[in-house]
């Protein structure tokens, strides 16, 4: 047992730092929420994807994308090595996770070459920005209760419908789309997967205002847009199987990230003031904060059994799931702790304010979301009974039944 | 990084299992649990005979030279199955402390003995209900006698050693004792968990040595519980693994409703929290041994971390694993309650998580440790 990288490692890790500290400025305490907080103005986006570029020309992204795909053909724990150094630095992150992280490994486990040939590379370097367009008004948790419709028409299909929550979609150049494209059959069974440039004719973008003021995620309406059956991936009808591909890479993508928010709660927790000294020297803070560091490095260490799996050519199990559900929870959790320690002065929003700029303040209103999306913390707790644990699935009453056969619940619509 | 046991240790793993299996049923627990043994003697032989006892013991001191990591797999079995023997307290803590303080001379006379199974050793600090500072033990060290009275004493009643913590001239000192010498009175005490006596052990002028420097007890105190810290908690894995087993096995066979008791999401989400709770409390431990085993400068934050870890998540666990089984979770015959007792008495072996978290708290302010 050991941490010691190889001599391969530890050449590919002098490479990482020599490449990061040429590149990049070394992170202060706060800064590693700015993403999270919603920051994804133009000047934002602008400033990732040319960090992105330089990334992707240096060979560093797309670490463990196979050559064909345009990656590096490299190993998981290079990517993990990678991301340890990359987390040392004030890089802009997270514009193209879903992207990359999601959308083309999905392209490329089922698309041909020439779509590998003509997206990845481009995704890769930043140049054109992907997102996930799934869920719907009435398919959340449960996806494959979609009803955005796909019919063919000679060599295209024609969408109609609405997508909902989709992240990035009003910057986005292209996206993937499950659509229903048989309503007689079970749910399961009648979807079709497509990917589309989302500035195809008939597609309109409304974004939506989130609790944090923001806007990160938006409505798409589809009328009429037509998309070339070169563009399907997977049979059609068997657009469920493509969906898992990209829904396995989303519990990986967000349960690989390393958790956040412990350093920050310590710096704030030595500077803040309490009735008997600094709040670092109060039993109770001392115990709150030893139980997120306690969960933390447990996260960490998990995160490092699952790479010593995955260097082991293992797959890693639903076992990863841990990571966003722990994480949510505690985000969360921090955040409004750390609230409680300005005391009245903690519903101050303004960053020249209160401590650290305001991360806390802006992560209590931006951690109800990791709660939710990619899987919300029920049905990751379903995933882990099922799958790991072995108990039994919920009680179905829509598996067999063909999908417009299916009772609809009535929630009111958003005006 | 290779964040897992070797292919060797994983065979120990599996061997130890059915060894255990088939040597530490239940029914072994219960004799203790029920009956007048302190311990399991069958039990303890036959491990001592494997080289268990002498696993992280050289070779040259009668060791069989295992080493800490195999300490590690070896604690998980052990705390799995329950066993009703003085391994933790002749193991992680006397003979832990002997390697880390003992002369010469005491590791010549004791590890050997330990390492053989003939001799029990253990670690006696408590002294009755509230928190054992070290600085403010009623138990004094002076002029090469001991006296004072210690309670409770993990296997006190059996053990033929004990390191012994107490006042000294100069501050905290760990005093090393053969309970055959002169002075002593001890008797077995009633506990929560019967299946791991102990002992009220009372000290008269009795004769004992210094176990590591002048001056320097504190420090090799604390030491040896931050590596005891970290076999505990395998142990402490080991049993919050079987818990949930048993809850999640109960969950499947027992029906309500017309469905299995396991489909109910209530149930569902309960067992699936306890695994996260386990699986972190396993990574952690997984970082402890690493530690333990390189004597890394991170042992001690490293251990905090894993004791607090295992004993939150072994005591949910077992709570847990009562209520998935309803009213025959409360009964005596089943053995829900087994591991129910176990929890709380390990967390409670080293110290509460409370001080634990204390010490951890205290190792991030001091050193400049990695968030
Ligand atoms: C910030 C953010 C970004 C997102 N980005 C995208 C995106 O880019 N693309 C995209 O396609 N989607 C995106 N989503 C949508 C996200 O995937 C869904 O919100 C999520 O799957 C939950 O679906 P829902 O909102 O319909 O809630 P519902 O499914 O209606 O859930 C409501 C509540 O019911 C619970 N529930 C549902 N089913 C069960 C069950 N079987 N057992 C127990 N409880 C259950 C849920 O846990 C939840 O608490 C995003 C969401 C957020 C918040």
């Amino acid at each position: 047992m050991d941490f010691d990288d190889t001599a391969e490692e530890a050449e590919f890790r002098a490479g990482a730092r020599a490449f990061l500290e040429q590149h990049a400025r070394r992170r202060e305490p706060g800064s590693g929420l700015v993403y999270r907080a919603g920051n994804e103005s133009p000047e934002f986006r602008q400033r990732a994807k040319a960090w992105q570029a330089k990334k992707a020309d240096a060979g560093y992204a797309g670490i463990t994308w196979p050559k064909e795909w345009g990656g590096r053909g490299g190993t998981a724990i290079q990517q993990v090595i990678y991301d340890q150094e990359e987390g040392k630095y004030a890089v802009p992150r997270g514009l193209f996770d879903i992207g990359l992280g999601m959308c083309i490994p999905t392209l490329c486990t089922w698309g041909t070459q020439a779509h590998r040939d003509r997206y990845a590379r481009k995704a890769l370097r930043g140049e054109e920005v992907w997102c996930q367009l799934f869920s719907e008004p009435a398919a959340g948790s449960d996806l494959a209760g979609l009803r955005t419709r796909a019919d063919r028409d000679g060599d295209n299909w024609v969408v109609n419908g609405q997508k909902i929550w989709t992240s990035g979609a009003h910057y986005c150049d292209f996206g993937v789309l499950v659509a229903r494209s048989n309503f007689a059959a079970p749910k399961h069974k009648g979807l079709t997967y497509f990917f589309l440039d989302m500035k195809s004719p008939g597609i309109e973008i409304r974004p939506i205002k989130q609790i944090s003021g923001q806007s990160h995620f938006n409505e798409v309406f589809f009328s009429d847009v037509r998309i070339p059956d070169s563009h399907r991936l997977g049979k059609p009808g068997e657009g469920w199987k493509v969906s898992l591909t990209t829904l396995m890479n989303e519990r990986y993508t967000i349960g690989g990230r390393a958790s956040v928010g412990i350093e920050d709660i310590f710096e704030l927790a030595r500077n803040i003031e309490l009735d008997d000294g600094p709040a670092l020297k109060n039993a109770a803070v001392r115990d709150k904060l030893a139980d997120w560091f306690v969960s933390s490095q447990g996260l960490k260490y998990s995160h490092f059994r699952t790479m010593t799996a995955l260097s082991r050519g293992e797959t890693p199990g639903p076992e990863s799931s841990i990571g966003k559900l722990v994480n949510g929870s505690k985000l969360q959790n921090l955040a409004a702790f750390a609230l409680d320690l300005m005391e009245q002065g903690g519903v101050l929003t303004n960053p020249e304010l209160v401590p650290l700029a305001g991360v806390f303040q802006q992560t209590l209103m931006t951690s109800p979301s990791s709660r939710i999306a990619g899987g919300s913390d029920e049905i990751m707790r379903n995933i882990i009974a099922e799958r790991v644990l072995g108990l039994p699935a919920d009680v179905r009453v829509d598996k067999d039944l063909p999908f417009s056969a299916l009772p609809t619940g009535n929630v009111k619509e958003r005006s | 990084m290779n964040f897992d046991f070797s292919d060797d240790l994983k065979e120990l793993r599996e061997q130890a299992r059915k060894f255990l299996r088939e040597r530490c049923s239940g029914a072994v627990v219960r004799r203790v649990l029920e009956g007048p043994e302190a311990y399991d003697k069958g039990l303890w032989s036959e491990i001592a005979a494997m080289g268990w006892t002498g696993a992280a013991i050289p070779e040259a001191y009668g060791g069989v030279g295992l080493g800490h990591l195999g300490l590690c797999v070896l604690a998980e079995e052990l705390g799995s199955a329950l066993a009703p023997v003085p391994f933790s307290s002749s193991v992680y803590l006397a003979t832990e402390a002997i390697l880390a303080g003992g002369s010469e001379a005491q590791k010549r006379a004791w590890l050997p003995k330990l390492a053989s199974g003939a001799a029990i050793g253990t670690l006696a600090l408590a002294e009755g209900a509230g928190k054992a500072d070290p600085r403010r033990l009623r138990t004094a060290f002076r002029n090469g006698v001991l006296s004072g009275e210690k309670l409770p004493v993990p296997d006190g009643d059996v053990a033929d050693l004990a390191i012994v913590v107490a006042q000294g001239e100069r501050g905290p000192v760990l005093a090393l004792v053969d309970l055959k010498a002169t002075g002593i009175s001890r008797g077995a005490v009633e506990t929560i968990d019967p299946t791991r006596s102990h002992a009220r052990i009372a000290f008269n002028d009795t004769p004992a040595e210094t176990l590591g420097a002048a001056g320097e007890g504190e420090a090799l105190l604390r030491r040896v519980q931050d590596r005891a810290a970290v076999l505990f908690a395998f142990e402490q894995v080991g049993g919050a693994q079987k818990s949930l087993q048993m809850a999640r096995d109960y969950a499947l066979e027992r029906y309500a409703f017309g469905r299995p008791i396991g489909s109910f999401q209530a149930i569902k989400h309960k067992l699936a929290d306890v695994y996260v709770a386990t699986e972190l409390a396993r990574s952690n431990a997984y970082y402890g041994a690493w530690a333990l085993a390189c004597n890394a400068p991170e042992l001690p934050l490293a251990a905090a971390t894993a004791r607090i870890s295992a004993s939150d998540a072994f005591f949910l666990a077992a709570k847990e694993n009562i209520q998935v089984h309803g009213g025959m979770g409360y009964t005596w015959e089943f053995d829900c309650h087994l591991y129910y007792r176990r929890a709380k008495l390990l967390s409670l072996a080293l110290g509460s998580t409370r001080l634990w978290k204390d010490r951890l708290i205290t190792q991030l302010e001091t050193a400049n440790a990695p968030l």
